[in-house]
């Protein structure tokens, strides 16, 4: 049998569909540690960006944080909190969360100070109070950058929850990780294939969601492209 | 890492001086291999990227087709990506360069052509008013222009890859994230801590380095506050 039909053969088995084990308990398992770590990232990140970008104070700090994020590779964060917190779940997590916050932080900040400043000129002069330029003017312009912020976490956090496996945790990487330490190839690519899929799919659900969070009145092709290119110059929309 | 000192067992201390004293040569192999696999990945990512730059910018066509393609191998997880190249092209630097290069694409392609479509309508206009012919506007023109978006993109591609190639260690190359796959491996806090602070300064000074690099090249940019 030729190496596409040992793949096939892998995914057809059911042996490879049933319990803890399985291809849906992974699955699911690897969906719930990084929807987690997003949250609970975003939770963090999002407020202090949206803060920093409001008040226009720690810009430097805004900025500079997704740059570090980027020089300090994922594999070492994980070993880190590995040796820190001890194997499993938890250092997995911890980790996750520490690597999703810069993007988001940056993003946010970014998204903020783009807001046009005639158009909160105008917010005041109509009598809106700051509570009001902050929630109806502001956040709404600044969406779509805050939601690429999320999108590159959310991304980042797929990827590396893949890497968890190595520290005793379960998810989509157990496969790649016992291939590769098996030997066995055709569960290695099964595995990648599907650890592949599953990263492609959160970033186009995503990236629709990027698309639904852009107020009407901003869907113009002219932003579209301001927003291409902010992400493009700016290290924020991209990191690893 | 499982509560060390419960069974009387000796601490580990985050860095052990002795170790590192005693593997520098390890540790230099790894840094020599860590900025060996980084150049070639950033070298052949810019030799594929700029053509496709080129291209995308020139043609609208297939700008949309070569961002979705570059876009779906960046999002690819890089262990995904190297499983998958795995059962062909074995464990070795081949493998683990494929990735590397593929990461790169989507931040030089997308950072070359926003380089060029910046370049302002009325400065090629009066380049073609000068008499240049399109190769010569490229080269001269277009490119010098577009060189600080050019270098944004190096230097973020310089970067990741550098983070990168720590992963390359579950497949036999690594660089410096051997050391860190080793500390894992031997519950051994050294090698980690190690291979994480240069694997840091690394990637903190080649960012630094381009940075000088482009100041270097575009001489224009200095004089005034234009940039």
């Amino acid at each position: 049998m030729n190496f596409a039909g040992q793949v096939l053969h892998w995914f057809l088995d059911p042996a490879n569909w049933q319990g803890d084990a399985g291809v849906p308990h992974r699955t699911l398992e690897h969906l719930a540690m990084s929807g987690a770590s997003v949250l609970v990232a975003a939770m963090i990140a999002l407020p202090v960006g949206i803060a920093i970008g409001h008040y226009g104070r720690g810009g430097i700090l805004a900025i500079n944080i997704s740059n570090i994020g980027r020089a300090v590779p994922s594999f070492a964060v994980l070993v880190i909190a590995v040796e820190l917190f001890g194997i499993g779940a938890l250092p997995a997590f911890i980790a996750l969360v520490a690597l999703a916050i810069p993007p988001m932080v940056t993003n946010s900040y970014i998204g903020m100070r783009e807001v046009d400043p005639d158009v909160r000129e105008a917010a005041r002069g109509m009598g809106m109070r700051e509570r009001a330029v902050l929630f109806r003017v502001e956040l709404p312009i600044a969406l779509p950058l805050v939601m690429a912020g999320v999108r590159t976490s959310a991304v980042n956090v797929v990827a590396t929850a893949t890497l968890a496996a190595l520290v005793a945790w379960g998810g989509l990487g157990r496969f790649i990780v016992d291939g590769l330490g098996l030997q066995n190839y055709p569960m290695l690519f099964a595995g990648a294939v599907m650890v592949a899929v599953l990263s492609l799919a959160v970033e186009f659900a995503l990236a629709g969601a990027q698309r639904l969070a852009t107020p009407a009145g901003l869907r113009s092709t002219t932003s579209t492209q301001k927003e291409e290119t902010a992400g493009t110059l700016d290290p924020a929309g991209i990191a690893a | 890492m499982f509560a060390s000192g419960v069974f009387g067992a000796v601490e580990d201390p985050w860095i052990r001086w002795s170790w590192v004293g005693g593997h520098l040569d390890v540790i230099l192999a790894a840094l020599g291999q860590h900025i060996q696999l980084t150049l070639i990945a950033v070298g052949l990512g810019l030799l594929i990227a700029v053509p496709l730059g080129l291209v995308a910018w020139r043609n609208s066509l297939v700008r949309g087709p070569i961002f979705s393609i570059t876009g779906i191998l960046y999002t690819i997880p890089s262990l995904a990506l190297f499983s998958m190249l795995l059962p062909f092209t074995g464990l070795t630097v081949l493998t683990a360069e494929i990735g590397l290069v593929s990461y790169t694409l989507l931040i030089l392609v997308r950072n070359i052509v926003v380089g060029l479509t910046s370049v302002p309508a009325e400065v090629r206009e009066a380049a073609r008013g000068m008499g240049y012919r399109p190769l010569g506007e490229l080269v001269r023109i277009d490119l010098p222009l577009a060189i600080p978006a050019i270098m944004a993109g190096v230097r973020i591609a310089t970067v990741t890859t550098i983070g990168l190639v720590t992963v390359t260690a579950l497949i036999g190359e690594g660089g410096l994230g051997s050391l860190i796959y080793d500390g894992l491996l031997r519950d051994f806090k050294t090698p980690l801590v190690v291979g994480t602070v240069l694997s840091v300064l690394l990637a903190v000074m080649a960012d630094l380095g381009l940075a000088g690099l482009q100041r270097l090249v575009t001489p224009w940019a200095r004089t005034g506050r234009a940039a």
